[in-house]
């Protein structure tokens, strides 16, 4: 028997297995909550509290990871230097983190009892159990994706284009602002949709290292699992919202990559 | 390869090598320090404990997860789960005391104090036992006192693990615990008790799950959580014995 004969029949039944095992418990949220059901939930006041503190903060981290990321992404792209490989490596390792590890590392570090705990706390800063703490365990799980990601788009741009904004006597800045930026929009927006995915998403750190209160660190993954053992029916209607948000986030990148 | 792979099959699965099976037990998380240790000595089965929010673990069963028993921090639980037939009749089989726990270095010393200004407090989602008892125990202090203290709440923790860690690492002042808790932390910490009448009464109950498994090897685990290895184990970890016994 030939090789060719096997292979196709297989893959197409891994596809269907990859298909159907992706696609079934997204669907099963939808197909147990009636639409009524859904709207019921979005009335609910905590939902409602849930659901604007998950965009208020997510938003805060997005901003930083993006005016503080693009820069950081368009440096490392574009310079080499001793130790570069490393200094990438250990901005990507919070992406292979467990969330877990990602609230303890949190803790440890700038948590009341953390390295820089005393420091923070003479500032007048506190980030464990406040909504700042939420921003910053969601600025950590999620700026890697983004980074990284810019990272890419910056060292794929045609060195012609930068070389000629240089030549045409432009300063760094001028480059970056004026070629580099707006050509590398489509993997920027990538990234940041990756980001804001992630962000939105998040669980564990956030819960261990903000803690979870109604209005000032229960995002909505965490109001979801406050709800999971009372009302199992409202824990799945605000996981499809949060799935429609997500979906509705992913198809607007692949629009406008598509369009470009 | 293939050898080696029919070589590693007979440790996985429902049975290891001694030929016992497996028992999977749902447990609160304020059992998990005695009933990890003790429940390695059990001869009936491996057991598999997973711990979590009583209202989680009950959460589970009735979306059609079986464990094998179920012990819950409260009696409630078990009870309402009993009368859905999904499971046996519950026992009761430990008690514990609902205290407010502090860091030992903590300048917290009585009630007051942790009603007091600046003082960040820790306590269990309403949903899961230790939170139920520490509204209940909040509400016959009343008063001003009561209303101090939960403007004082910052985190509403899913599970009693999660109020111990937020205490032990330092983001909270104070939090509602049980006394094992305190008995488990080894010293970091020390409780103010609690006016003798706001105390809610802490009853554990436990259940053999329908329609799960080796029936007579749940029986025997749950006999053994109250008479066996695990009730000294549970003992020696601060919990009282079942009431009437």
């Amino acid at each position: 028997m030939t090789a060719g004969r096997w292979f196709a029949p297989a893959a197409g039944l891994a596809t269907a297995l990859v298909v159907g095992f992706l696609t079934l418990p997204v669907l099963a949220i939808f197909l147990d909550t009636g639409p009524g059901r859904l709207l019921d939930s979005l009335g609910d006041e905590s939902a409602q509290e849930a659901l604007r503190l998950s965009l208020r903060t997510t938003t805060i981290a997005m901003a930083l990871i993006l005016v503080v990321g693009t820069p950081a992404a368009w440096f490392l792209a574009t310079r080499r230097f001793p130790g570069r490989a490393l200094v990438v490596t250990l901005v990507e390792l919070p992406l292979v983190l467990p969330p877990a590890v990602a609230g303890i590392a949190l803790l440890a570090a700038v948590g009341p009892s953390g390295i820089l705990g005393g420091a923070l706390e003479d500032a007048g800063i506190a980030l464990a159990l406040e909504t700042a703490g939420v921003v910053v365990a969601l600025t950590f799980v999620a700026a890697p994706f983004y980074v990284r990601q810019a990272m890419a788009s910056f060292e794929a741009l045609e060195p012609t284009l930068l070389d000629a904004s240089r030549t045409l006597g432009a300063s760094e800045a001028r480059t970056f602002a004026r070629v580099a930026l707006p050509n590398a929009v489509p993997g920027l927006s990538a990234g940041g949709a990756l980001a804001l995915g992630r962000a939105l998403g998040e669980f564990g750190a956030t819960l261990m290292f903000a803690g979870s209160f109604e209005g000032i660190t229960q995002t909505m993954p965490l109001a979801i699992y406050a709800q999971f053992s009372t009302d199992f029916e409202g824990a799945l209607a605000l996981s499809a919202v949060l799935v429609a948000i997500s979906a509705a986030l992913l198809l607007g990148v692949k629009a406008a990559g598509a369009r470009r | 390869m293939i050898g080696a792979a029919v070589l590693v099959l007979p440790g996985c699965g429902d049975g290891d090598a001694s030929g016992r099976g497996r028992l999977v037990v749902s447990a609160a998380a304020s059992l998990r320090a005695p009933l990890s240790a003790c429940s390695r000595e059990f001869e009936g089965a491996r057991v598999r404990i997973s711990f979590a929010g009583s209202d989680e673990l009950a959460a589970q069963i009735r979306r059609g997860v079986r464990p094998g028993v179920f012990l819950a921090a409260n009696t409630k639980l078990p009870r309402q789960l009993a009368g859905e037939g999904l499971v046996e009749a519950p026992v009761a089989f430990a008690t514990n005391e609902l205290v407010v726990a502090v860091r030992r270095d903590a300048p917290l010393h009585t009630l007051g104090d942790v009603g007091g200004g600046g003082v960040t407090v820790v306590v269990g989602d309403e949903t899961v036992p230790v939170g139920a008892y520490t509204r209940t125990a909040l509400a016959r202090v009343g008063g001003d006192l009561e209303r101090r203290i939960l403007a004082n709440v910052r985190s509403e923790e899913p599970d009693v693990s999660g109020v111990v860690g937020k205490l032990l690492q330092g983001s909270a002042d104070a939090a509602f615990v049980y006394r094992s808790d305190v008995t488990g932390a080894g010293g970091k910490l020390r409780t103010i008790d609690l006016p003798a009448r706001a105390r809610p009464q802490v009853v554990y109950g436990g259940a053999v799950v329908r329609g799960a498994g080796d029936h007579a090897v749940a029986r025997r685990y749950l006999d053994g959580v109250l008479r066996g290895p695990c009730a000294r184990a549970l003992h020696d970890a601060g919990f009282g014995p079942a009431p009437g016994r």
